[in-house]
C-alpha cells in the first residue's frame, strides 16, 4: 500500500514538474518577435538546423564545451513533448549514454529503464520460439547494454538542460527561409527576418533534409517490403529489464522494457516489423484484437498484453548520402543516413555522428581554427562514413538472414546463433557493437570528456 | 615601400617581400601554396597555446585560453597564425612589410569577424615606440630577414619584462638542406623553388646568442617533425630541421 501511495505521489510530482518545465521554457524560448525587430543579426560559431533529438543533443554537447551555438527548430517545443507527437521510446546504447552523462544531459532524464539482458530467439507466428537462442547478459560486460527511454522524456530532459547552457540559443518554433554558404561563412535568414551568421551549418533536418538537397548531395535509397509498427503495451508480469528480439519470417519483433508506469503497471515498447499490407491492417485493429496479434507473435512470457496509447506505422526504407559534407555544411543523423530500425541503432548512429562531429569541431576550436573549414569537416566525414556504412550493411544482412522461412537456412541460423552463444569473445564483440562501444570511438562515447 | 614611410632601419629584404606578396591572395587555400604552413599550423598553435597558458595561466582546454594576453605576430603574412590566436582570445597585433599581404590579411579577418590590429610596419619601427607585449612570436620568419641581429633585437625590446619571445624557424644543417630545400621545394613541390635560401637558415644557438644580450634565457627548444604516415607534423626532440625556441625576459 505504502509503495502505491508513493508511486501516486511521484506521478503527481511528475505532472507538476512537466508544467513547471513548460512554464520555464515558454519564458526561455524566443517567440517570433513583432515586425520591426527584424534587423537583428545573431552571430555564432555553429548553426544547427533541426532541433530533434539529434540536433538538440548536438547543440547541448557543443555548448557545454563553450562553442557558441544556435539551434533553429520549426516545431513548437511544447507540442513535441506531448505523447501524440511522438509516442515512441528509444534504446539509448551505453556509448550514447556515456556522451549524455559526460555533458550533464543524462542527469536530466527522469525515467530510463536499464536493459540488463537481451534475448534473441526465432520462430513462427503462433508457435513457441526455437529452443536455440542467443542470450546477452550485461554481467558479462559490467554495465547495462543501454536504456529504454521514451522520446518525450528525452525531449523534456533536453529542454530542462538547454537553459543551463550559456552559449546555446534555441529558436523555436522558427523556420529558416534561406541558408547561404559562402567561402568565408554561413548566413541564414530566419522566417522573422533575423539573420544568423556562423562558421558552420549542421543539417539535423532529418531524412528529407532540405539542406542536403540544396547542396546537391545525392543519396542512395532502398526500400524494404516491411513496415514497422511501434506501440506501447502493458503486461501482467514484470520484464525484469529484459529486451526480447524475436525473429519471425516477416522480420524482427522486439519487446523493449520500459520503466513501470506511475501506478506500477508494467510496460514495454514493441517494434513489430510486418509485411506492408498486413501492417496497414494490423495498426488499425481494435485494442483487444491488436493485443491478441501481439500475443500470437510474442507468446505469453509477460502474460496478457494490452496496447495503450497511439500506434505508429513506418514503412521501412534506408538511405545513405553520397557525401556527409559540403562547403561549411555537415550532415548529421537521418539527414546523412537512415537505416532499418531493426537493431534500434538509428538514433544511436545519429548520436555517434554527434560525438564525432563535436570532437572534430571542439578540437579545431581549441586550436583557434575556423570550425567550418575543410579540415575538421573532412575529418568528420572520414570518421563517420566508414562506421555508418558498416552498420547499414550489417543491419541489412542481419535482417535478410532472419527474414526467411526456408528450412535449411533456419537450421543453419539456429546453429549459428547457438555457436555465437558459446563463443565468448565473438559474443562480446557483438555485444559491444549493440552497445555502441566498438570501433574507433569518439572521446564522448568512451565516457571521456570532450 | 612602407618600411621607408615608417622610418627606422629595416631588416626586410625587398625581394623576399615581393615573393610572399604574390602569394597573398592564396594564403588561405589549405591546398594551395601555403599548404605546408596550414599542415603545420595545428601543431605550432597547440604548442603556443600550451606554452602561453603554462607561463601566464588560462585553461588550455577552454575556447578562449589566451584571453587578456597581448601578442605580437612579427611577420604575420596572411594571418594564418594571428587569426587562430585571436579566436583563442588573444589581443593580436600582426606586422608584415608587404602592403598587399596586410590588405589581404585585414580583409580576411574582417570577414571572419575577428578584430586584429594588422600593420604594414617593420618590427624595428614598432620597437621605436613604447609598444610592449606579453609575448612576441616570430614564427617561420627569421629565415626571410636580411638583418637577423636587428630583427631579433627589436623583437626582444618589444617583450615586456617577464614575457616570452618565441622563434620558430629552420635549422642550418645538412639534413635541413636536403629536406627543407631540396625536398620541399624541388622534389615534393610543397613550396615554390626559391622560397628559402638555405644560407639564411638559423641555428638555435644563433637565435639564443642574439637574444642573450637583452637578458633572455632560453627555456625550451623543441623540434617540429614531419610525420609521413599521417601527413601531419608533430613535436619531437629532433631539432635538425624545423624547431621552435622559447626564451624568457627577466
Amino acid at each position: 500500500m505504502a509503495a502505491i501511495g508513493l508511486k501516486r505521489r511521484m506521478a503527481a510530482l511528475d505532472k507538476r514538474a512537466l508544467t513547471a518545465d513548460l512554464e520555464r521554457m515558454s519564458a526561455f524560448v524566443e517567440n517570433t518577435p513583432l515586425s520591426g525587430e527584424s534587423a537583428e543579426t545573431i552571430t555564432a560559431d555553429v548553426l544547427i538546423v533541426g532541433g530533434g533529438l539529434v540536433g538538440s543533443t548536438l547543440g547541448c554537447v557543443l555548448a557545454s564545451a563553450g562553442i557558441e551555438t544556435v539551434v533553429v527548430d520549426r516545431e513548437d517545443p511544447a507540442s513535441v513533448m506531448e505523447a501524440s507527437f511522438d509516442g515512441r521510446a528509444s534504446a539509448i546504447a551505453a556509448g550514447s549514454r556515456h556522451m549524455m552523462e559526460s555533458v550533464g544531459l543524462w542527469a536530466e532524464v527522469a525515467a530510463a529503464q536499464p536493459i540488463r539482458d537481451i534475448r534473441v530467439t526465432d520462430g513462427k507466428v503462433g508457435r513457441k520460439a526455437s529452443a536455440l537462442s542467443l542470450h546477452y547478459d550485461h554481467r558479462e560486460i559490467g554495465e547495462p547494454f543501454g536504456h529504454i527511454v521514451e522520446n518525450r522524456e528525452l525531449r523534456k530532459a533536453q529542454h530542462r538542460f538547454i537553459p543551463k547552457l550559456e552559449t546555446l540559443r534555441l529558436l523555436a518554433p522558427m523556420g529558416v527561409s534561406l541558408v547561404a554558404r559562402r567561402p568565408d561563412g554561413v548566413e541564414a535568414k530566419l522566417d522573422d527576418g533575423r539573420r544568423v551568421r556562423a562558421q558552420l551549418v549542421c543539417a539535423c533536418d532529418g531524412r528529407n533534409s532540405r539542406l542536403r538537397e540544396d547542396a546537391g548531395i545525392k543519396t542512395t535509397r532502398w526500400e524494404y517490403w516491411q513496415a514497422g509498427i511501434v506501440a506501447t503495451v502493458e503486461h501482467e508480469k514484470p520484464h525484469r529489464g529484459t529486451a526480447w528480439e524475436h525473429f519471425l519470417p516477416s522480420g524482427p519483433f522486439a519487446m523493449l522494457p520500459m520503466v513501470d508506469a506511475a501506478d506500477g503497471t508494467h510496460r514495454s515498447s514493441i517494434v513489430w516489423t510486418e509485411r506492408k499490407d498486413l501492417s496497414e491492417w494490423a495498426v488499425k485493429l481494435p485494442d483487444h484484437a491488436f493485443g491478441q496479434e501481439l500475443e500470437r507473435r510474442f507468446g505469453d512470457r509477460l502474460g496478457r498484453l494490452r496496447p495503450v496509447g497511439p500506434r505508429f506505422r513506418y514503412p521501412l526504407s534506408g538511405l545513405n548520402a553520397s557525401r556527409y559534407i559540403d562547403r561549411r555544411l555537415a550532415l548529421v543523423g537521418d539527414a546523412a543516413h537512415a537505416i532499418h530500425p531493426i537493431a534500434g541503432q538509428g538514433l544511436n548512429m545519429g548520436l555517434r555522428d554527434v560525438a564525432a562531429l563535436a570532437e572534430c569541431i571542439v578540437d579545431a576550436r581549441r586550436l583557434g581554427m575556423d570550425v567550418g573549414a575543410r579540415g575538421p569537416l573532412e575529418r568528420y566525414q572520414r570518421w563517420r562514413r566508414v562506421d555508418n556504412l558498416a552498420l547499414v550493411a550489417a543491419t541489412d544482412s542481419l535482417d535478410r538472414l532472419f527474414s526467411t522461412d526456408i528450412a535449411p537456412i533456419r537450421l543453419a541460423r539456429d546453429l549459428g546463433l547457438a555457436a555465437v552463444d558459446r563463443l565468448d569473445p565473438l559474443k562480446r564483440v557483438f555485444m559491444r557493437h549493440a552497445m555502441g562501444t566498438f570501433g574507433d570511438l569518439p572521446r564522448l562515447i568512451r565516457g571521456k570528456p570532450l | 615601400m612602407s618600411q621607408q614611410a615608417n622610418g627606422g632601419s629595416v631588416s626586410v629584404d625587398p625581394q623576399e617581400v615581393g615573393k610572399f606578396a604574390r602569394m597573398a591572395e592564396r594564403w588561405w587555400d589549405p591546398e594551395g601554396e601555403m599548404k605546408p604552413l596550414h599542415a603545420m599550423n595545428p601543431t605550432r598553435i597547440a604548442f603556443l597555446r600550451d606554452c602561453l597558458t603554462a607561463r601566464f595561466g588560462g585553461d588550455a582546454t577552454g575556447v578562449r585560453p589566451l584571453s587578456g594576453l597581448r601578442l605580437l605576430d612579427a611577420g604575420c603574412g596572411g594571418g594564418l597564425l594571428s587569426e587562430p590566436l585571436a579566436r583563442l582570445g588573444a589581443e593580436m597585433t600582426g606586422l608584415d612589410p608587404s602592403p598587399e599581404t596586410i590588405k589581404a590579411a585585414k580583409a580576411h579577418a574582417e570577414r571572419q569577424g575577428l578584430a586584429i590590429d594588422y600593420r604594414c610596419q617593420s618590427v624595428e619601427a614598432l620597437a621605436e615606440t613604447d609598444a610592449s607585449f606579453d609575448a612576441v612570436l616570430a614564427m617561420e620568419v627569421v629565415e626571410h630577414v636580411s638583418d637577423l641581429t636587428g630583427f631579433l633585437d627589436a623583437c626582444a625590446r618589444l617583450v615586456r619584462p617577464g614575457g616570452l619571445c618565441v622563434v620558430a624557424t629552420i635549422n642550418r644543417t645538412p639534413k635541413s638542406f636536403l629536406l627543407a630545400k631540396v625536398g620541399a621545394e624541388y622534389l615534393l613541390r610543397w613550396l615554390p623553388p626559391g622560397t628559402h635560401d638555405w644560407r639564411r637558415f638559423v641555428r638555435p644557438s644563433e637565435v639564443a646568442a642574439e637574444l642573450r644580450p637583452s637578458g633572455f634565457t632560453v627555456k625550451e627548444v623543441v623540434g617540429v617533425s614531419f610525420d609521413p604516415k599521417s601527413g601531419g607534423w608533430r613535436l619531437s626532440s629532433n631539432t635538425a630541421v624545423n624547431y621552435i625556441l622559447v626564451a624568457e625576459k627577466p
